[in-house]
């Protein structure tokens, strides 16, 4: 309403963000928060590995030191940029929420940002003095108590905002109390945490494994070594990470239901619940093959037989992402506000008055039969586009998502549209409200039947630019806010 | 008059700042100086090590040099991206419609912010990683790194646009994408500013890394000396400050004059003259004779902070005086709305109640349920995503329960009508109702 809308008509927007987010999660939890206390348990077995006239294993130690290499250039490279990147796509794709959120985040954040300072100090102290610290067993072992400090801190940061995220996702008490205690209280925090970490560290295993494939030597004894220690590494943390899961799973029905103010679920949510059964077992009995392959037949593990479960784990913890975004609908932050940007609280004015009249950039306020299309235009891009696109090639697109109810190929009824709309919320509950009034819900109608006869698609403002609404440009605000005072001031003089 | 026209008001957030302005002001000045600095330390030590490695084509002591500067380049941009988390949450928080706005109408660039920046970052990697692989290839390993200053070049055009474009809501009706706003008067010498800025301090910076006690310089360079290399930052510190002078300069005359006031004026010229003084010394560091070549280091040093500060400061001040009026106006549509907001709020309040209150037959109240529930698919007599109304009372005509069961956890039984939702959040009460309704359609 208040911000001008960027829109990616073929992407869909809301897929930007979680192209971004996704990636960040493998980087922070597989890379990070679980591969850095492996890493430095591994530097810590070189170091008893090593013969009495040596500090530390160098060979062995080399090669730990190559995986860290790998992952200390990918974090501080695509997992730096894409945790940067969830701002900037959240702040085109959704501004109003993540400004809301900010005001009152603001501190956490901040404590955030501090951990995480922390956090990238201690990974360029922990990786540029590698080397320099196996020229004595006092700084070998000092770099590996670095290890486990910068261990803590990346675990820190995870928990923090994993306590942001909770708190998004509370229903209810961010009308009552804005406080980030309700983020750690909230009933799926401990669930998330005690789901991730583990998870982190399994991911961390696999993928320290399928590096150890490609810089160990083959038939090596020390790859041997190393592929058994990743073993034993998985086989340690997955009872942790199945309790984990099913523990989150068994909670997020619940969280579903008090979102969604009317219903238990939907199909989709179904469908993804159902899948993410699959999902664990699949993960799970995986990964444990897999090290019991590695613990058993160590020789034989090649960078095949890791890949594949490699891409699973992170599968794993990518359809986690998915369902718990999807737990958070027809809502953006839990009874306030919508996935469309508007408040909750607005909606009796809106649905009064329409949502052209107090919409900042729109190029109709009153709607005719000649303009009728382009105010559906103004309409759908301020109450549809975050979610749905207009090109009929498009992810989610507008006029696939009718024909999947009244047919593939079927010219749309108008009269069909406009019974539905203003219903849809009730039987499919992940959707917001329909906002407008009765001529919008026309306008909106007309214009998703002409984009299905013309096949036309929508331009976002970062090409389209924005047209100013005529009722609430400075000329005009200000002579109703003039107007307002003097009203003010001759009620003052009255009294 | 026309201008003005074109200015939209929007509304902002209903939300408090979580702290008084002028602590979220300060916090927004200094992390952004801290932020600006180890960016200037990237992007100045990336040109400094490509222009000393092609320098180093024809005398190796100049690709030691590049190399060593490489070296710092991966640890500065890893702290530059960390310390720009915090201004930009002070930022987005002081002025969310604002930034929101510029950073939307120039979407594309700003988010192709996060690819090439990572690109360039990957470049800087493989470039110091490679270093003695590509030996005998220099001109491909000169190239990687080229590739990353033309990126590291290019990023701080996006983040200049998007600065200016946020003073300016009254250019927000004319600008089409980030090519459009690059284009406002303004932005391309701030640009050439900044660049000047990041000679300089990435100048003053080799200086002082090569000052250092514990830098085993004799072990790393074969003809160069300690002094050599200072000089060398020195001359790079020169050429910055006279830059960052003469485009400063123009700034000045071509900025807006929306936001400029007397003390803005002040603050500049403060900071320029601060610069002159920096510009002053380090000329004469670079003319003069090696063993004074620490004589003003310190002078030099605290001159440019200091101009940081003035630099800082002014360019808050001109923000805040370019939007301060319109800012009154955002506040006074705000407070507008919320009223209207509420109004509307008690009076559908009202009619609730008032609906509530009239008295309804089982008949009325079931169609409510339908209406609510059910008609987005069914109607009366034509098939709609569903089966019509009336084939459902003559299939369940005496089977009640079925039907009830059916709506609550609906199966799969027609190849062209998708899956129903199952309505289990219905009372048994409404359950009754909307059955009664639906048996006795006819």
């Amino acid at each position: 309403m208040d911000f001008p809308m960027f829109h990616l008509d073929w992407l869909n927007d809301r897929f930007l963000i979680a192209v971004i987010a996704i990636l960040h999660v493998f980087i922070n939890h597989g890379l990070a928060v679980g591969f850095i206390p492996y890493i430095t348990w591994l530097e810590q077995k070189g170091v008893s590995m090593a013969s009495a006239n040596q500090i530390t294993n160098l060979e062995w130690d080399n090669l730990v030191y190559k995986k860290m290499k790998v992952a200390f250039i990918i974090t501080t490279t695509i997992g730096a940029m894409t945790g940067v990147g969830i701002w900037f796509s959240v702040a085109l794709v959704s501004p109003a929420s993540i400004g809301s959120l900010i005001r009152v985040f603001y501190w956490a954040w901040f404590i955030e940002w501090l951990v995480f300072v922390t956090e990238v100090v201690l990974i360029l102290i922990y990786f540029l003095t590698w080397k320099n610290s196996n020229t004595s067993l006092k700084a070998k072992l000092r770099h590996i108590n670095f290890g486990w400090y910068l261990s803590i801190f990346s675990w820190i940061t995870m928990a923090i905002i994993v306590a942001i995220l909770g708190f998004m996702m509370d229903p209810g008490n961010w009308n009552n109390e804005q406080t980030l205690l309700n983020g750690f209280t909230n009933p799926i925090y401990l669930p998330q945490l005690l789901f991730r970490t583990p998870t982190a560290m399994l991911v961390a295993g696999v993928f320290g494994m399928l590096l150890t494939t490609i810089f160990a030597k083959r038939g090596t004894e020390m790859r041997a070594k190393a592929i058994k220690f990743a073993g034993q590494w998985i086989l340690a943390w997955i009872p942790l990470v199945i309790i984990g899961a099913i523990y989150y799973w068994n909670v997020m029905p619940s969280a579903m239901k008090e979102n969604m103010a009317t219903a238990i679920g939907s199909q989709d949510f179904a469908e993804y619940y159902n899948l993410l059964k699959y999902f664990i077992i699949g993960a799970a009995s995986l990964s444990v093959v897999l090290a019991g392959f590695a613990l058993l037949k160590p020789k034989k593990i090649n960078f095949a037989y890791v890949i594949v479960p490699c891409l699973f784990v992170f599968g794993f913890l990518g359809i986690f992402e998915r369902v718990r975004e999807f737990i958070r609908k027809p809502y953006v932050i839990g009874n306030y506000m919508y996935s469309n940007l508007l408040r909750e609280e607005d909606y009796p004015l809106y649905k009064r008055d329409g949502i052209l009249k107090y919409a900042t950039y729109t190029s109709v306020t009153e709607i005719t039969e000649e303009n009728k299309v382009q105010a559906g235009k103004d309409v759908f891009m301020n109450l549809c586009s975050r979610c749905h696109t207009v090109n009929p090639q498009g992810v989610n697109s507008i006029v696939y998502v009718f024909e999947r109810m009244y047919g593939i190929g079927q010219p749309l009824d108008e009269g069909s549209m406009k019974a539905y709309i203003p219903n849809m919320h009730n039987g499919r509950t992940y959707m917001p409200p329909y906002a407008g009034n009765e001529q919008e819900l026309d306008a909106l109608v007309a214009y998703i039947k002409q984009i299905q006869q013309t096949g036309e698609s929508l331009e976002g403002v970062q090409t389209a630019g924005v047209e100013v609404n005529p009722l609430n440009n400075a000329v005009e605000v200000s002579k109703r806010n003039e107007a307002k005072k003097i009203e003010n001031d001759t009620k003052i003089a009255k009294n | 008059m026309l201008l003005q026209i074109n200015t939209p008001v929007p509304k902002d957030l209903p939300l408090d700042l979580p702290l008084p302005e002028w602590l979220l002001v300060s916090l927004l000045v200094i992390s952004f100086l801290l932020h600006i600095i180890f960016i200037n330390l990237m992007v100045g030590g990336s040109i400094i090590t490509l222009w000393a490695q092609i320098k180093g084509l024809k005398n190796k002591e100049y690709d030691v040099f590049a190399h060593e500067i490489a070296k710092t380049i991966t640890v500065n941009k890893s702290i530059a991206v960390v310390m720009g988390v915090a201004p930009l949450l002070s930022i987005n928080t002081l002025y969310t419609i604002y930034f929101y706005s510029a950073n939307a109408l120039t979407g594309f660039a700003w988010i192709m912010i996060i690819p090439l920046v990572t690109i360039a970052f990957l470049l800087t990697y493989l470039h110091k990683y490679t270093w003695s692989t590509f030996e005998h290839n220099r001109k491909l390993h000169i190239g990687i790194m080229g590739l990353a200053v033309a990126i590291f070049l290019f990023i701080p055009l996006i983040f200049l646009t998007n600065v200016n474009l946020m003073m300016f809501p009254e250019k927000w009706g004319t600008v089409k994408g980030f090519l459009s706003a690059l284009m406002l008067p303004n932005v391309f010498p701030r640009y050439f500013e900044f660049l000047g800025a990041c000679l300089a301090i990435t100048g003053i910076f080799i200086v002082w890394y090569n000052g250092r006690k514990s830098y085993p310089i004799e072990e790393i360079y074969t003809n160069f000396t300690r002094n050599t290399i200072k000089k060398i930052g020195y001359s790079i510190a020169t050429v910055g400050l006279s830059l960052q002078i003469i485009f400063g300069v123009i700034v000045l005359f071509t900025l807006p004059s929306k936001g400029i006031s007397y003390a803005v004026i002040a603050v500049m010229t403060g900071a320029g003259l601060l610069l002159a003084y920096a510009l002053w010394y380090s000329y004469k560091t670079v003319v003069s004779e090696g063993k004074f070549i620490d004589l003003h280091f310190k002078k030099i040093t605290i001159a440019v902070l200091c101009f940081l500060f003035f630099y800082g400061g002014s360019r808050q001040m001109y923000r805040h005086n370019s939007l301060e009026k319109h800012q009154e106006l955002v506040a006074a549509h705000t407070a507008e709305f919320q009223k209207l907001s509420k109004e509307a709020r008690e009076q559908s309040l009202v009619l609730q109640q008032q609906e509530a209150a009239t008295p309804k037959t089982d008949a009325d109240l079931g169609k409510g349920v339908f209406n609510q529930y059910c008609a987005a698919c069914h109607k009366k007599d034509v098939k709609l995503v569903g089966p019509p109304v009336t084939e459902m009372a003559s299939i369940y005509q005496s089977n009640k329960a079925d039907l009830q069961k059916w709506i609550k956890a609906p199966g799969k039984k027609r190849a062209d009508a998708p899956q129903m939702p199952g309505f289990p959040q219905l009372s048994q009460t409404e359950l009754e109702q909307l059955s009664e309704y639906i048996l006795n359609i006819n």
